[in-house]
């Protein structure tokens, strides 16, 4: 027990703390708000932070799209028997994303694909789809077939079947998809680094070069405000999620 | 019967998975209105005959007519028919009003006709208060209620059911048993009921079928299963009986424990083995032993309710169960009678145990997967024979590293004074075998066959 609550201090508790101190500090370790509130009147942060959340939200759109029906076929005894496949979806998974995505760079330069909005969705897309098929695979996979059955029993065709019982009784399974895409899209820096050239910025970006040029309270700020954001969204979607089992988390 | 009667007629329908076959030439005619069990321990193939005619499965070969049409290839969601599932299987994401709602909105029914009718349904199950519940606030009863509800608001021409009583208690069963019945009467339409509980078969139908092994054994009212099955699984998997070896000596003439009966049978030849069965409510029982068929001793004595259930070894070495009102003291000597009408007679399905083998060398023989010693009878290497090995003869054992081969008990019949015994070989073959050892099915056993007991004949013409 006393090493986990060490290790836990030490690794979250402590850096958790700093963001928070930094973020109200200024530069002589003063208490203030001019971090926060430099964030709410900056033209230039808060274009970023829409950016950030109209890329995140196309990207999960996205995968959601591609995911969906990759799950739905790899969960579908009839088309798939082997765990294989399901372990080649998955497989990206463990290669560094960092990896991933100057590899996916390398190609369009290769091809000369002009790098901007559609490469940096394409990347996006590319390393998070795993993230949607798992969940929304692992509840398909574990529905009951009897409900699909039941429906088909009281009149519904495959189409209907699919619509009225399988997507609802999946839900789970997207959100906690929605949940594994959306909220680390809209912090990622790096994709957007490689494969835009940093001509679009994410919230990410704008938090990762102030680190970098030092103006760590800034920086804390920005990051205490994205912590709120994910903390809201999670809180949103575990009281949810309540009464259905299943997803990834 | 005439064909208008009919309204689900099964012909020659059979499945399989992979090696295992599971429904083997099923037919079957179920009337308009009836109430149908399909009854057997499970992996008997009733589940799986309910799902071909719900359409969840593809029949190998075979076909499945409803009122006249050919229906074997007609998806599901096009059968005039509704299923009631075993776990029930109700929408967990709709409440109660919109899972039983579901088929008729599928329908493009007007809304205010879906609300008159699901209120209609809903009483009839006594769930009116219920119609804005989540069901899994529900309890098995309730959710069991709703089940039946969302299958007959589609008002279907015949309702399938699944083992739809399995999950609840015995309280609770019992009432639904009762409510099923009603539900029946009133409605006309045709139930199929699949159970492997043989008391609700027996208090429900009109008709039972039974199933084992994906075969039909016997198809009757409950008082003619009951009464006179046809042969031993049936008369074992239906209430409680004794069954035992018999010689049917000539018509009317049958003898077993030693002891000559006469029966009402006939048509089975003379000196042809049987099986008997004898109900243990059917056996009369008293202290005077001078008019008695039998004497015997009282061995064990078990109050049941409204019968004593008693063990009573005679005095030939057979042990018999008996029920009767009065209790007899253990260990005190009792007369015994039978009477011709009660004693129901069957034919036998073995004689014995039959193979076609191959002779390796002149004193070894091939068949059921290994090599068995055997005694040089004439035979020469490659020869085809026919090989018998009498029930008494194989004698199974604990370590299967001391048979010849192995296999798995499957079925275990008590015949008042030895068992019976069904083993099914590696090679997927059956082996029967009569011991006084106590096995339990699915136990592993090592088969042996002694040289001597292994008779080996030229094979018969037509094999």
């Amino acid at each position: 027990m006393l090493p986990y609550v060490i290790f836990m201090a030490i690794f979250v508790v402590l850096p958790l703390l700093l963001i928070l101190v930094y973020a109200f500090q200024d530069g002589e370790g003063h208490f203030t708000f001019e971090y926060i509130s430099k964030f709410f009147s900056d033209k230039d942060s808060l274009s970023t932070f829409a950016v950030s959340l109209e890329v995140a939200i196309e990207n999960t759109f996205f995968c959601i799209l591609i995911g969906y029906p990759a799950a739905w076929i790899l969960a579908n005894k009839k088309y798939n028997r082997s765990t294989v496949t399901i372990i080649l979806f998955i497989l990206p998974m463990w290669i560094n994303a960092l990896i991933r995505t100057l590899a996916t760079a390398e190609l369009f330069s290769m091809i000369e694909i002009p790098l901007g909005k559609g490469t940096l969705l394409y990347g996006m897309a590319y390393d998070y789809l795993p993230f949607m098929i798992y969940p929304i695979y692992n509840i398909l996979n574990r529905m009951d077939p009897s409900y699909a059955e039941a429906a088909e029993d009281l009149g519904a065709n495959q189409w209907q079947v699919f619509w009225k019982v399988t997507v609802p009784l999946s839900m789970p399974g997207v959100l906690s998809g929605v949940m594994m895409v959306f909220m680390p899209t809209v912090s990622t820096f790096a994709i957007s680094e490689f494969l835009t050239n940093n001509k679009i910025k994410l919230f990410g970006t704008i938090i990762q070069e102030n680190i970098n040029s030092s103006t760590w309270n800034y920086g804390a700020a920005l990051s205490l405000i994205m912590l709120i954001i994910i903390g809201i969204t999670t809180l949103l979607s575990n009281s949810k999620e309540e009464q259905t089992e299943g997803g990834l988390i | 019967m005439t064909d208008n009667d009919v309204i689900i007629k099964i012909e020659h329908l059979s499945k399989s998975y992979g090696d295992k076959v599971v429904l083997n030439d099923i037919n079957l005619d179920i009337k308009r209105g009836e109430f149908v069990t399909l009854l057997g321990p499970s992996g008997c193939g009733k589940t799986t005959t309910l799902r071909l005619i719900a359409g969840f499965n593809k029949a190998d070969s075979g076909t499945i007519m409803m009122d006249g049409k050919d229906i074997t290839d007609v998806p599901p969601y096009c059968r005039p028919l509704n299923t009631v599932f075993q776990r029930y299987a109700l929408f967990p994401h709709l409440d109660v009003y919109d899972n039983v709602a579901f088929g008729l909105k599928l329908n493009k029914m007007p809304e205010n006709e879906i609300r008159m009718k699901v209120k209609r349904v809903l009483k009839m199950v006594s769930m009116t208060d219920y119609e804005d519940r989540d069901v899994n606030s529900l309890s098995g009863g309730q959710q069991q209620r709703v089940a039946i509800a969302r299958a007959l608001v589609n008002q279907p021409k015949v309702l399938l059911l699944d083992e739809p009583l399995a999950a609840l208690d015995l309280k609770m069963r019992k009432d639904m048993q009762i409510e099923l019945k009603e539900m029946h009467q009133k409605l006309g339409i045709t139930f199929i009921y699949v159970t492997h509980d043989q008391e609700e078969a027996l208090t429900l139908s009109d008709r039972i079928v039974v199933m084992d092994e994906g075969k039909i054994q016997q198809i009757g009212t409950p008082t003619d299963i009951y009464n006179e099955p046809v042969n031993s699984f049936v008369a074992d998997f239906i209430g409680e009986s004794n069954i035992l070896n018999g010689v049917m000596i000539e018509d009317r003439k049958v003898a077993f424990m030693y002891h000559e009966f006469e029966c009402v049978d006939e048509g089975f030849g003379s000196n042809v083995p049987v099986d008997v069965v004898i109900r243990p409510e059917d056996i009369y029982i008293m202290s005077r032993t001078d008019n008695a068929q039998m004497t015997g001793v009282v061995k064990s004595c078990t109050f049941k309710g409204v019968h004593y259930e008693m063990f009573v070894e005679t005095e030939t070495g057979y042990e018999l169960m008996i029920q009767d009102y009065n209790a007899y003291e253990i260990g005190s000597t009792v007369g015994l009678i039978i009477k011709p009408q009660d004693i129901q007679v069957m034919k036998k399905e073995h004689v014995c145990n039959a193979y076609e083998g191959v002779m390796k060398g002149s004193d070894h023989v091939e068949f059921l997967g290994s090599e068995f010693e055997c005694l040089p009878c004439g035979f020469t290497d490659g020869d085809k024979v026919r090989v018998e090995v009498d029930f008494r003869k194989v004698d199974l054992m604990d370590d299967k590293e001391d048979g010849t081969t192995t296999g798995t008990v499957v079925s275990i019949l008590y015949k008042g004074n030895h068992y019976y015994i069904k083993v099914k070989t590696e090679c997927g073959e059956d082996i029967f075998a009569h011991t006084q050892d106590v096995w339990d099915k699915f136990d592993m056993v090592g088969i042996k066959i002694l040289p001597q007991d292994i008779r080996i004949k030229p094979l018969a013409k037509d094999e």
